[in-house]
């Protein structure tokens, strides 16, 4: 049974199309192996019943000729995304016991286009993290050891990241503000594709940093990040900032032909301490991309080391706005009163209890950046230098670079627990590679491309022109098929 | 730029989050460990620039102003801590 939860989507596709197996035995299969994997933490809330009735009403669709591009597919969802019935809460306190009574547009859009729901995943708490500990069910592990010793899967899609990689699932949802679906899928060796911005609907997804968060697919392969992302993204009336745009065939565009195209290699994501197999696989990525035609040119993107603190601005100046709804009224976690407490309290005591520390810190930094007096300093300062890092990417764009090659993490998985006593600013240094992407709006993919000296798994990250994740699409199915990367954990959960 | 405690306590009224005297000089150092960490803009040369609004320059989209959902109290109020004859129920606000 095992073997069938190893299918990638495209292959089990093409085994349900043919009656070779049905999506009741492809979601069986999943369903035991996530039973037999609470060791990892990634499925937080399981949902067995609801994922054998979709996957017998996805039989009964085939048998009738009327499949879709997923149908039957058992995909996890992070929880981030509101499911209809099924507890959403954004891996924390403050929303503990609530069931939405509507499902979010990306998680309709994939059900529709017949995909069966597993259950819920791991992530940090308010996707504020890059490690999966700030969870409140507590930590995702990494399918991938070295040492007998827990190591991260990245953050804050790790549930996504440690389920797609331990074959608990074909592939999951991951939210990116920051680099929360790239970072993971390079930590655990699998392909996760952050779109534009306005690709996917925003429309039920729990928001952290509005002008930021994407959602976007986290699979086995760039072919399957492909399918699934066309059956994730279109225009949303519910989302206004979702782009009315013609949503393409992408996985018609993987030809994994890209001579004549011209790669960018940024002399600024060269940087002091980075370790030398990470430098080493940025170069072979470069070399690969060559040997299949490619133009490679060094570019300059003068702005990137800005781009962390001007991060750290704006998402917790968002979020900061974006939380208050939190205040023990309308949903979630509420404190108990004392004698006498009016309403400040309730809010004040409510929001203590529900928010972990970390997002507290952000919730605070956001208010004081946002606060009378440090606005034009702190956050329209922010704001300004945003436009001039989306400029250097438009200045390398115009330049005829198709696409920009960087490593997608400054190091392969780290253990849990290494974080607790850093200052906060430490960790946010993992998500230096991917945090401009976001600031810029731009797609961006990880692609898994080599193993570090331990063995653990290294990606590489593409990233491409706005609205171009076709293109992108396949530039990275060129990088995965000369990288040859078939790595997988040794099963110890 | 350094914060003190008088002024960590305001941040954290502000955003309505309540925190112990005792951990005040901790979350303060926090504020400026982040806070010395952004300090970096301040070395850009942002004279001329516009503030971001948008990553893509786009009109938002419009719809016609007309009801389209409702008659959901029971909906709305099926996630609340506490909802009491159909209303949201909360401490009392005025004397």
């Amino acid at each position: 049974m095992s073997e069938l939860t190893k299918m990638t989507i495209a292959a089990a596709r093409d085994a349900l199309g043919k009656g070779e197996v049905t999506s009741l035995e492809l979601t069986e299969a999943c369903l035991t192996a996530i039973d037999g994997a609470d060791a990892l933490g990634a499925f937080v809330h399981k949902t067995p019943d609801l994922a054998r009735e979709m996957a017998a009403a996805a039989d009964a669709r085939i048998k009738a000729g009327e499949a879709d591009k997923l149908t039957g597919i058992p995909l996890g969802i992070k929880d981030l995304f509101c499911t209809k019935g099924v507890p959403s809460q954004a891996a924390s306190r403050i929303l503990e016991g609530f069931r939405p009574e509507y499902e979010s547009t990306v998680s309709q859009k994939l059900f529709d286009a017949g995909a069966v729901m597993l259950g819920k995943l791991n992530m940090d708490e308010f996707a504020m993290g890059s490690s999966n500990e700030t969870s409140v069910y507590g930590n995702a592990v990494n399918p991938w050891r070295v040492n007998g010793q827990d190591l991260t899967p990245g953050g804050s899609s790790g549930g996504s990241a440690a389920a797609v990689a331990a074959d608990l699932c074909l592939g999951a949802t991951g939210t990116d503000t920051g680099g929360s679906i790239r970072q993971p899928a390079a930590f655990t060796g699998i392909t996760g594709l952050k779109p534009t911005y306005g690709r996917c609907s925003r429309w039920g997804i729990v928001a952290f940093a509005s002008s930021l968060d994407q959602a976007g697919p986290m699979a086995k392969d760039v072919r399957d990040c492909a399918i699934m992302l066309e059956a994730m993204c279109g225009h949303d009336p519910k989302d206004s900032t979702s782009a009315d745009l013609e949503v393409p065939d992408f996985e018609a565009m993987l030809t994994g032909d890209i001579r004549g195209k011209t790669i960018g290699i940024p002399r600024e994501y060269r940087m002091d301490g980075m370790p030398a197999e990470i430098e080493a696989l940025w170069a072979e990525g470069r070399k690969m991309l060559q040997d299949a035609g490619a133009k490679i040119v060094d570019i300059s993107l003068p702005h990137t080391k800005y781009a962390l603190p001007t991060y750290y601005v704006i998402a917790p100046a968002e979020a900061s706005s974006n939380l208050a709804r939190y205040d023990g009224v309308r949903f979630g976690h509420r404190a108990k009163l004392s004698q006498g407490d009016g309403i400040t309290e309730m809010y004040e005591k409510t929001r203590a209890e529900g928010f972990g520390p970390e997002v507290q810190r952000r919730v605070m930094i956001g208010t004081y950046v946002l606060s009378a007096g440090f606005y034009d300093a702190y956050y329209n300062r922010a704001r300004k230098v945003r436009t001039l890092i989306k400029r250097d990417f438009e200045d390398a764009f115009a330049q005829g670079v198709d696409a920009i090659l960087t490593p997608a993490t400054p190091s392969a998985a780290f253990p849990l627990g290494q974080s607790d006593d850093a200052d906060p600013v430490a960790m946010y240094l993992n998500d230096v590679f991917t945090v401009t992407v976001n600031l810029a709006g731009l797609p961006g993919i990880a692609v898994p491309a080599g193993q570090d000296g331990q063995g653990l798994p290294l990606g590489l990250q593409l990233i491409g022109r706005p609205w171009e994740e076709g293109d992108l699409l396949n530039t990275a199915y060129a990088l995965e098929r000369a990288a040859g990367f078939v790595g997988k954990p040794e099963k110890w959960w | 730029m350094s914060i003190d405690e008088k002024t960590a306590a305001h941040v954290a009224k502000l955003a309505r989050i309540r925190v112990d005297d005792a951990r005040l000089p901790e979350l303060a150092q926090e504020f400026n460990t982040i806070l010395g960490f952004i300090e970096q803009l301040s070395e850009v040369d942002v004279e001329g620039v516009e503030p971001m609004v948008s990553v893509e320059p786009m009109r938002l989209k419009r719809r016609a102003d007309l009801v389209t959902d409702g008659n959901q109290q029971a909906k709305v109020l099926s996630n609340a801590p506490d909802a009491r004859e159909g209303f949201f129920a909360v401490p009392k606000v005025v004397e």
